[in-house]
Protein backbone atom coordinates (compact mmCIF):
# COMPACT_ATOMS: atom_id res chain seq x y z
CA UNK A 1 0.00 0.00 0.00
CA UNK A 2 1.23 3.48 -0.99
CA UNK A 3 1.64 6.10 1.85
CA UNK A 4 -1.50 7.52 2.48
CA UNK A 5 -3.56 6.03 -0.46
CA UNK A 6 -6.00 3.58 -0.48
CA UNK A 7 -7.59 1.93 -2.90
CA UNK A 8 -11.58 1.54 -3.14
CA UNK A 9 -13.45 -0.72 -5.89
CA UNK A 10 -16.67 0.86 -7.10
CA UNK A 11 -19.12 -0.75 -8.75
CA UNK A 12 -21.14 1.66 -10.80
CA UNK A 13 -24.46 1.82 -11.98
CA UNK A 14 -24.05 -0.18 -15.11
CA UNK A 15 -22.01 -2.48 -13.30
CA UNK A 16 -18.85 -2.05 -14.47
CA UNK A 17 -16.00 -2.00 -11.72
CA UNK A 18 -13.00 0.53 -11.55
CA UNK A 19 -10.76 0.94 -8.73
CA UNK A 20 -10.06 4.14 -7.23
CA UNK A 21 -7.40 5.51 -5.02
CA UNK A 22 -7.99 7.54 -1.95
CA UNK A 23 -5.65 9.92 -0.06
CA UNK A 24 -6.28 9.51 3.62
CA UNK A 25 -4.52 12.51 4.55
CA UNK A 26 -6.79 15.06 3.31
CA UNK A 27 -9.35 14.67 5.64
CA UNK A 28 -11.86 13.29 2.28
CA UNK A 29 -14.65 11.56 2.53
CA UNK A 30 -16.26 8.93 0.12
CA UNK A 31 -18.25 11.10 -1.83
CA UNK A 32 -15.81 14.02 -2.49
CA UNK A 33 -13.25 10.74 -3.40
CA UNK A 34 -15.70 9.34 -5.67
CA UNK A 35 -16.32 12.79 -7.25
CA UNK A 36 -12.85 13.43 -7.99
CA UNK A 37 -12.38 9.78 -10.05
CA UNK A 38 -15.55 11.51 -12.19
CA UNK A 39 -18.00 9.22 -11.05
CA UNK A 40 -21.51 10.31 -10.90
CA UNK A 41 -22.53 10.69 -7.64
CA UNK A 42 -24.07 14.52 -7.08
CA UNK A 43 -23.58 15.70 -3.78
CA UNK A 44 -26.02 18.06 -4.51
CA UNK A 45 -26.06 19.40 -0.66
CA UNK A 46 -21.66 18.98 -0.34
CA UNK A 47 -21.71 16.76 1.90
CA UNK A 48 -23.77 17.20 5.19
CA UNK A 49 -26.16 14.35 5.07
CA UNK A 50 -28.71 16.52 3.69
CA UNK A 51 -30.21 14.94 0.16
CA UNK A 52 -29.29 11.52 -0.30
CA UNK A 53 -27.94 12.06 -3.74
CA UNK A 54 -24.42 10.08 -2.65
CA UNK A 55 -26.28 6.82 -1.76
CA UNK A 56 -24.28 3.78 -1.63
CA UNK A 57 -23.95 0.40 -0.56
CA UNK A 58 -20.99 -1.12 1.43
CA UNK A 59 -20.28 -4.78 -0.42
CA UNK A 60 -17.28 -5.36 1.73
CA UNK A 61 -17.08 -5.91 5.31
CA UNK A 62 -15.13 -3.29 6.70
CA UNK A 63 -15.59 -1.75 10.06
CA UNK A 64 -17.75 1.93 9.51
CA UNK A 65 -19.13 4.03 12.20
CA UNK A 66 -22.40 3.30 12.42
CA UNK A 67 -24.75 5.97 10.58
CA UNK A 68 -25.80 8.55 12.92
CA UNK A 69 -29.36 9.51 13.35
CA UNK A 70 -29.28 12.59 10.60
CA UNK A 71 -27.82 10.06 7.57
CA UNK A 72 -30.73 7.59 8.96
CA UNK A 73 -33.29 10.40 8.06
CA UNK A 74 -32.16 11.31 5.14
CA UNK A 75 -31.72 7.63 4.17
CA UNK A 76 -35.58 7.45 4.75
CA UNK A 77 -35.88 9.92 1.86
CA UNK A 78 -33.71 7.97 -0.29
CA UNK A 79 -35.56 5.09 -2.52
CA UNK A 80 -33.67 1.42 -2.96
CA UNK A 81 -32.55 1.33 0.36
CA UNK A 82 -30.58 -1.38 2.12
CA UNK A 83 -29.60 -3.10 5.00
CA UNK A 84 -26.23 -2.05 3.45
CA UNK A 85 -27.12 1.32 2.40
CA UNK A 86 -25.27 4.45 3.25
CA UNK A 87 -24.31 8.62 2.24
CA UNK A 88 -20.88 8.19 0.94
CA UNK A 89 -20.22 12.03 2.11
CA UNK A 90 -20.52 10.50 5.97
CA UNK A 91 -17.71 8.06 5.73
CA UNK A 92 -14.36 9.09 6.24
CA UNK A 93 -11.57 7.94 4.24
CA UNK A 94 -8.99 6.37 6.69
CA UNK A 95 -6.13 3.76 6.13
CA UNK A 96 -9.23 1.55 7.62
CA UNK A 97 -11.06 1.21 4.31
CA UNK A 98 -8.48 -0.27 2.10
CA UNK A 99 -9.65 -2.31 -0.08
CA UNK A 100 -13.48 -1.21 0.56
CA UNK A 101 -16.09 -2.56 -1.66
CA UNK A 102 -19.18 -0.08 -2.68
CA UNK A 103 -21.65 -0.18 -5.69
CA UNK A 104 -23.10 3.21 -6.55
CA UNK A 105 -27.19 3.24 -5.67
CA UNK A 106 -29.47 3.85 -8.72
CA UNK A 107 -30.75 7.81 -8.72
CA UNK A 108 -33.92 8.51 -7.66
CA UNK B 1 -49.36 41.81 -15.99
CA UNK B 2 -46.05 41.94 -14.44
CA UNK B 3 -43.45 44.88 -15.83
CA UNK B 4 -39.73 44.80 -14.79
CA UNK B 5 -36.49 45.22 -15.80
CA UNK B 6 -34.65 42.55 -14.84
CA UNK B 7 -36.37 39.02 -14.14
CA UNK B 8 -34.58 36.64 -12.03
CA UNK B 9 -35.23 33.23 -11.59
CA UNK B 10 -34.27 31.83 -8.54
CA UNK B 11 -35.05 32.84 -4.70
CA UNK B 12 -32.11 31.92 -3.52
CA UNK B 13 -29.16 33.72 -2.13
CA UNK B 14 -27.31 34.75 -5.22
CA UNK B 15 -31.07 35.49 -6.66
CA UNK B 16 -31.90 38.00 -3.84
CA UNK B 17 -28.20 39.60 -4.13
CA UNK B 18 -28.82 40.51 -7.48
CA UNK B 19 -31.52 42.68 -6.55
CA UNK B 20 -28.99 44.71 -4.40
CA UNK B 21 -26.68 45.00 -7.33
CA UNK B 22 -29.44 45.65 -9.50
CA UNK B 23 -30.64 47.82 -7.55
CA UNK B 24 -27.71 50.60 -7.18
CA UNK B 25 -27.62 50.62 -11.03
CA UNK B 26 -31.72 51.93 -10.56
CA UNK B 27 -32.54 48.36 -12.19
CA UNK B 28 -35.87 46.95 -11.07
CA UNK B 29 -36.22 43.35 -10.01
CA UNK B 30 -38.84 40.81 -10.23
CA UNK B 31 -38.12 37.15 -8.42
CA UNK B 32 -39.56 34.00 -9.39
CA UNK B 33 -39.56 30.77 -7.33
CA UNK B 34 -40.98 27.24 -7.32
CA UNK B 35 -40.98 27.21 -3.60
CA UNK B 36 -43.31 29.13 -1.29
CA UNK B 37 -40.22 31.32 0.44
CA UNK B 38 -37.68 32.44 -0.44
CA UNK B 39 -34.17 31.35 0.34
CA UNK B 40 -33.45 28.43 -2.51
CA UNK B 41 -31.55 25.62 -0.79
CA UNK B 42 -30.52 27.32 2.49
CA UNK B 43 -34.15 27.57 3.60
CA UNK B 44 -35.67 24.27 1.99
CA UNK B 45 -32.21 22.16 2.88
CA UNK B 46 -30.22 23.27 5.72
CA UNK B 47 -31.59 26.49 7.65
CA UNK B 48 -29.82 25.53 10.52
CA UNK B 49 -26.24 25.16 9.52
CA UNK B 50 -24.05 27.90 9.88
CA UNK B 51 -21.29 28.94 6.96
CA UNK B 52 -18.54 29.94 7.24
CA UNK B 53 -16.98 31.67 4.11
CA UNK B 54 -19.26 34.71 3.73
CA UNK B 55 -17.11 37.77 3.94
CA UNK B 56 -17.60 39.33 7.05
CA UNK B 57 -19.53 36.75 8.95
CA UNK B 58 -16.85 34.14 11.03
CA UNK B 59 -19.88 31.96 10.95
CA UNK B 60 -23.76 32.69 10.19
CA UNK B 61 -26.78 30.13 9.91
CA UNK B 62 -27.84 29.75 6.77
CA UNK B 63 -31.59 31.14 7.39
CA UNK B 64 -30.17 33.93 9.02
CA UNK B 65 -27.82 34.50 5.76
CA UNK B 66 -31.50 35.07 3.73
CA UNK B 67 -32.80 37.11 6.44
CA UNK B 68 -30.37 39.49 6.13
CA UNK B 69 -29.95 39.37 2.65
CA UNK B 70 -34.22 40.29 2.56
CA UNK B 71 -33.34 43.40 4.58
CA UNK B 72 -31.12 44.49 2.39
CA UNK B 73 -32.57 44.16 -0.43
CA UNK B 74 -36.04 45.64 1.03
CA UNK B 75 -34.69 49.88 -0.01
CA UNK B 76 -35.21 48.44 -3.77
CA UNK B 77 -38.91 46.75 -3.45
CA UNK B 78 -38.51 43.68 -5.55
CA UNK B 79 -41.58 41.72 -6.63
CA UNK B 80 -42.00 38.23 -5.95
CA UNK B 81 -43.79 35.51 -7.55
CA UNK B 82 -43.52 32.26 -4.95
CA UNK B 83 -44.47 28.99 -5.71
CA UNK B 84 -44.69 29.22 -9.22
CA UNK B 85 -42.41 27.44 -11.78
CA UNK B 86 -41.01 29.25 -14.90
CA UNK B 87 -42.05 27.09 -17.63
CA UNK B 88 -41.25 29.28 -20.92
CA UNK B 89 -39.69 31.86 -21.94
CA UNK B 90 -40.93 33.88 -25.46
CA UNK B 91 -38.99 36.79 -26.98
CA UNK B 92 -40.61 39.74 -27.99
CA UNK B 93 -40.58 42.87 -29.64
CA UNK B 94 -37.66 45.59 -28.06
CA UNK B 95 -35.49 42.53 -27.40
CA UNK B 96 -37.64 41.83 -24.24
CA UNK B 97 -38.88 38.66 -22.97
CA UNK B 98 -42.54 37.18 -22.00
CA UNK B 99 -41.67 34.16 -19.29
CA UNK B 100 -44.88 32.18 -18.09
CA UNK B 101 -45.22 30.07 -14.87
CA UNK B 102 -46.64 26.79 -13.73
CA UNK B 103 -49.84 28.90 -12.26
CA UNK B 104 -50.00 31.01 -15.77
CA UNK B 105 -48.30 34.30 -14.53
CA UNK B 106 -47.00 36.39 -16.62
CA UNK B 107 -43.98 38.61 -16.88
CA UNK B 108 -42.49 40.94 -19.27
CA UNK B 109 -39.08 41.77 -18.61
CA UNK B 110 -35.64 43.33 -20.15
CA UNK B 111 -33.27 40.41 -19.36
CA UNK B 112 -33.16 37.75 -17.39
CA UNK B 113 -30.98 36.12 -14.79
CA UNK B 114 -30.81 32.68 -14.14
CA UNK B 115 -29.98 32.10 -10.80
CA UNK B 116 -31.73 28.66 -10.14
CA UNK B 117 -28.91 26.74 -7.99
CA UNK B 118 -29.77 23.29 -8.67
CA UNK B 119 -32.65 23.64 -10.44
CA UNK B 120 -36.02 23.54 -9.11
CA UNK B 121 -36.99 21.74 -6.29
CA UNK B 122 -39.74 19.00 -7.12
CA UNK B 123 -41.21 16.08 -4.82
CA UNK B 124 -39.06 12.87 -4.69
CA UNK B 125 -41.43 10.36 -6.40
CA UNK B 126 -41.19 6.70 -5.39
CA UNK B 127 -39.61 4.00 -8.10
CA UNK B 128 -42.61 2.05 -8.51
CA UNK B 129 -43.82 0.76 -11.98
CA UNK B 130 -46.91 2.64 -12.86
CA UNK B 131 -46.96 5.26 -10.52
CA UNK B 132 -46.96 8.05 -12.54
CA UNK B 133 -50.19 6.41 -14.48
CA UNK B 134 -52.04 7.57 -11.43
CA UNK B 135 -51.13 10.88 -10.94
CA UNK B 136 -53.99 12.42 -11.23
CA UNK B 137 -55.76 9.58 -9.88
CA UNK B 138 -54.98 8.49 -6.72
CA UNK B 139 -51.16 9.21 -6.42
CA UNK B 140 -50.60 13.07 -5.02
CA UNK B 141 -47.00 14.52 -3.85
CA UNK B 142 -48.87 17.42 -1.95
CA UNK B 143 -51.58 17.64 0.32
CA UNK B 144 -53.39 20.65 -1.23
CA UNK B 145 -57.04 20.65 -0.23
CA UNK B 146 -57.32 18.15 2.91
CA UNK B 147 -60.96 17.91 2.36
CA UNK B 148 -60.48 15.75 -0.99
CA UNK B 149 -59.63 12.99 1.07
CA UNK B 150 -63.26 13.15 3.15
CA UNK B 151 -64.36 9.22 4.02
CA UNK B 152 -61.58 7.87 1.89
CA UNK B 153 -59.00 5.27 2.48
CA UNK B 154 -55.73 7.40 2.25
CA UNK B 155 -52.20 5.15 2.13
CA UNK B 156 -49.07 7.54 3.33
CA UNK B 157 -45.54 6.92 3.16
CA UNK B 158 -42.29 8.76 4.41
CA UNK B 159 -40.94 8.90 8.25
CA UNK B 160 -40.49 13.06 8.31
CA UNK B 161 -42.00 15.99 9.44
CA UNK B 162 -45.03 16.53 6.21
CA UNK B 163 -45.68 12.54 6.41
CA UNK B 164 -46.70 12.96 10.18
CA UNK B 165 -48.25 16.06 10.44
CA UNK B 166 -50.51 14.67 7.95
CA UNK B 167 -51.17 12.05 9.02
CA UNK B 168 -52.10 13.65 12.23
CA UNK B 169 -54.56 15.85 10.07
CA UNK B 170 -56.51 13.17 7.61
CA UNK B 171 -56.70 11.00 10.65
CA UNK B 172 -59.43 13.47 11.31
CA UNK B 173 -61.34 13.82 7.91
CA UNK B 174 -60.39 10.12 5.92
CA UNK B 175 -62.04 6.82 6.62
CA UNK B 176 -58.79 5.34 7.01
CA UNK B 177 -55.22 6.21 7.36
CA UNK B 178 -52.44 4.10 6.94
CA UNK B 179 -48.90 4.95 7.65
CA UNK B 180 -45.91 3.10 6.01
CA UNK B 181 -42.40 3.79 6.82
CA UNK B 182 -38.82 2.48 6.24
CA UNK B 183 -37.37 2.24 10.07
CA UNK B 184 -39.37 2.23 13.31
CA UNK B 185 -38.66 5.98 14.02
CA UNK B 186 -39.37 8.46 12.97
CA UNK B 187 -37.29 11.74 12.10
CA UNK B 188 -40.29 14.37 12.33
CA UNK B 189 -40.55 16.56 15.66
CA UNK B 190 -41.09 14.64 18.97
CA UNK B 191 -44.22 15.58 19.34
CA UNK B 192 -45.67 14.84 15.96
CA UNK B 193 -44.21 11.02 16.55
CA UNK B 194 -45.98 11.08 19.67
CA UNK B 195 -48.94 11.96 18.40
CA UNK B 196 -48.93 9.34 15.58
CA UNK B 197 -47.65 6.76 18.14
CA UNK B 198 -50.55 7.68 20.54
CA UNK B 199 -53.01 7.33 17.65
CA UNK B 200 -52.05 4.26 16.24
CA UNK B 201 -51.89 2.93 19.84
CA UNK B 202 -55.40 3.74 19.94
CA UNK B 203 -56.48 2.13 16.63
CA UNK B 204 -57.33 5.35 14.90
CA UNK B 205 -54.92 4.90 11.85
CA UNK B 206 -52.67 1.74 11.18
CA UNK B 207 -49.16 2.45 11.77
CA UNK B 208 -46.85 0.04 9.30
CA UNK B 209 -43.25 0.40 9.88
CA UNK B 210 -40.12 -1.52 8.71
CA UNK B 211 -42.27 -1.49 5.34
CA UNK B 212 -42.24 -0.06 1.56
CA UNK B 213 -44.53 0.65 -1.09
CA UNK B 214 -43.05 -1.33 -4.42
CA UNK B 215 -46.28 -1.54 -6.11
CA UNK B 216 -49.05 -0.08 -7.72
CA UNK B 217 -52.34 -1.17 -9.47
CA UNK B 218 -56.26 -0.29 -10.90
CA UNK B 219 -57.84 -0.22 -13.76
CA UNK B 220 -59.07 3.19 -14.55
CA UNK B 221 -57.79 4.78 -11.26
CA UNK B 222 -55.31 3.67 -8.11
CA UNK B 223 -57.09 0.86 -6.49
CA UNK B 224 -54.57 -1.36 -4.77
CA UNK B 225 -51.10 -0.44 -3.73
CA UNK B 226 -48.64 -3.39 -2.63
CA UNK B 227 -46.50 -3.45 0.05
CA UNK B 228 -43.51 -5.19 1.61
CA UNK B 229 -43.18 -5.30 5.48
CA UNK B 230 -39.90 -6.86 6.66
CA UNK B 231 -41.54 -9.95 8.65
CA UNK B 232 -45.21 -10.29 6.83
CA UNK B 233 -43.32 -10.57 3.72
CA UNK B 234 -45.64 -8.95 0.60
CA UNK B 235 -48.91 -7.86 0.45
CA UNK B 236 -51.27 -5.40 -1.08
CA UNK B 237 -53.97 -2.78 0.53
CA UNK B 238 -56.97 -1.36 -1.22
CA UNK B 239 -56.93 2.62 -1.30
CA UNK B 240 -58.38 5.42 -2.57
CA UNK B 241 -55.37 7.61 -2.38
CA UNK B 242 -51.60 6.99 -2.00
CA UNK B 243 -49.60 10.09 -1.24
CA UNK B 244 -45.40 9.27 -0.62
CA UNK B 245 -43.97 11.80 0.97
CA UNK B 246 -40.35 12.01 0.55
CA UNK B 247 -38.71 15.49 0.65
CA UNK B 248 -37.68 17.44 -2.24
CA UNK B 249 -35.06 17.12 -4.97
CA UNK B 250 -33.50 19.82 -7.48
CA UNK B 251 -34.18 19.05 -11.09
CA UNK B 252 -33.13 21.17 -13.73
CA UNK B 253 -36.66 21.13 -15.26
CA UNK B 254 -38.07 23.63 -18.44
CA UNK B 255 -34.52 25.47 -17.81
CA UNK B 256 -33.01 22.31 -20.26
CA UNK B 257 -35.49 23.36 -22.99
CA UNK B 258 -34.68 27.03 -23.49
CA UNK B 259 -32.60 26.60 -26.70
CA UNK B 260 -29.23 27.37 -23.90
CA UNK B 261 -26.12 25.71 -23.87
CA UNK B 262 -25.93 22.94 -20.76
CA UNK B 263 -22.86 21.06 -19.29
CA UNK B 264 -23.63 18.62 -17.11
CA UNK B 265 -26.16 20.60 -15.78
CA UNK B 266 -25.22 23.63 -15.87
CA UNK B 267 -25.66 26.74 -18.11
CA UNK B 268 -22.38 27.32 -19.84
CA UNK B 269 -21.53 31.24 -19.59
CA UNK B 270 -19.14 33.68 -20.47
CA UNK B 271 -17.30 34.99 -17.23
CA UNK B 272 -16.79 38.62 -19.10
CA UNK B 273 -20.65 39.26 -17.76
CA UNK B 274 -22.30 35.78 -17.18
CA UNK B 275 -24.00 35.87 -20.42
CA UNK B 276 -25.45 32.88 -22.01
CA UNK B 277 -25.75 31.60 -25.88
CA UNK B 278 -28.90 33.78 -25.31
CA UNK B 279 -28.60 37.29 -25.77
CA UNK B 280 -30.44 38.88 -22.77
CA UNK B 281 -30.24 35.48 -20.74
CA UNK B 282 -28.02 35.58 -18.17
CA UNK B 283 -27.05 32.41 -15.62
CA UNK B 284 -25.43 33.26 -12.14
CA UNK B 285 -24.81 30.92 -9.26
CA UNK B 286 -24.16 27.22 -9.01
CA UNK B 287 -26.31 27.11 -11.79
CA UNK B 288 -23.81 28.27 -14.04
CA UNK B 289 -20.56 26.58 -15.15
CA UNK B 290 -17.19 28.41 -16.80
CA UNK B 291 -13.74 26.94 -16.62
CA UNK B 292 -12.32 27.20 -12.81
CA UNK B 293 -15.91 27.63 -11.76
CA UNK B 294 -16.50 26.85 -7.89
CA UNK B 295 -20.05 26.61 -6.58
CA UNK B 296 -19.80 29.31 -3.80
CA UNK B 297 -22.58 31.67 -2.57
CA UNK B 298 -19.67 34.05 -2.33
CA UNK B 299 -19.05 33.48 -5.94
CA UNK B 300 -22.49 33.93 -7.08
CA UNK B 301 -22.42 37.64 -5.29
CA UNK B 302 -19.32 38.47 -7.57
CA UNK B 303 -20.92 36.92 -10.67
CA UNK B 304 -24.24 39.16 -10.16
CA UNK B 305 -21.92 42.04 -9.44
CA UNK B 306 -20.57 42.00 -13.03
CA UNK B 307 -23.78 40.92 -14.63
CA UNK B 308 -26.31 43.44 -13.52
CA UNK B 309 -23.76 46.09 -15.44
CA UNK B 310 -24.46 43.77 -18.68
CA UNK B 311 -27.96 43.87 -17.95
CA UNK B 312 -28.10 47.60 -17.37
CA UNK B 313 -26.29 48.48 -20.90
CA UNK B 314 -28.92 46.16 -22.62
CA UNK B 315 -31.52 47.19 -21.06
CA UNK B 316 -30.37 51.35 -21.07
CA UNK B 317 -28.02 51.11 -24.07
CA UNK B 318 -28.17 55.11 -24.76
CA UNK B 319 -27.63 55.69 -20.47
CA UNK B 320 -23.77 56.30 -19.32
CA UNK B 321 -23.01 54.48 -16.13
CA UNK B 322 -20.89 55.76 -13.66
CA UNK B 323 -19.21 53.19 -10.96
CA UNK B 324 -20.54 54.10 -7.52
CA UNK B 325 -19.57 52.97 -4.36
CA UNK B 326 -22.04 52.68 -1.56
CA UNK B 327 -20.18 54.39 0.71
CA UNK B 328 -19.89 57.68 -1.19
CA UNK B 329 -23.28 57.58 -2.43
CA UNK B 330 -25.20 54.88 0.51
CA UNK B 331 -28.34 53.53 -0.47
CA UNK B 332 -31.81 55.28 -1.64
CA UNK B 333 -34.31 54.34 0.85
CA UNK B 334 -31.80 54.24 3.83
Amino acid sequence: MEKNIINIKVTDREGSEQIIQAPTDMSFNLMEALKANELPVEGTCGGMALCASCHCYINSDHHLADASEDEEDMLDQAFFVEDNSRLSCQIKISDELEGLSITLAPVS
Amino acid sequence: MIQTDLLIIGAGPVGLFTVFEAGLLKLKCHLIDVLPQVGGQLSEIYPKKPIYDIPGYPSILAGDLIDNLMEQIKPFNPGFTLGEKAIKIEKIENGRFLLETSEGSIINAGAIAIAGGLGSFEPRKPPIEGLNKFEKTGVDYFVKDPEKYLNKNILIAGGGDSALDWTIELAEIAHEVTLIHRRTSFRGALDSVEKVMALAEAKKINLITEAQAIGVTGQNKLETVLIKQKELGEFSKEVDYFIPLFGLSPKLGPIANWDLAINKNAIEVNTFDYSTNEEGIYAVGDINTYPGKLKLILCGFHESTLMVQSVFKRIYPDQKLSFKYTTVTGIEGI
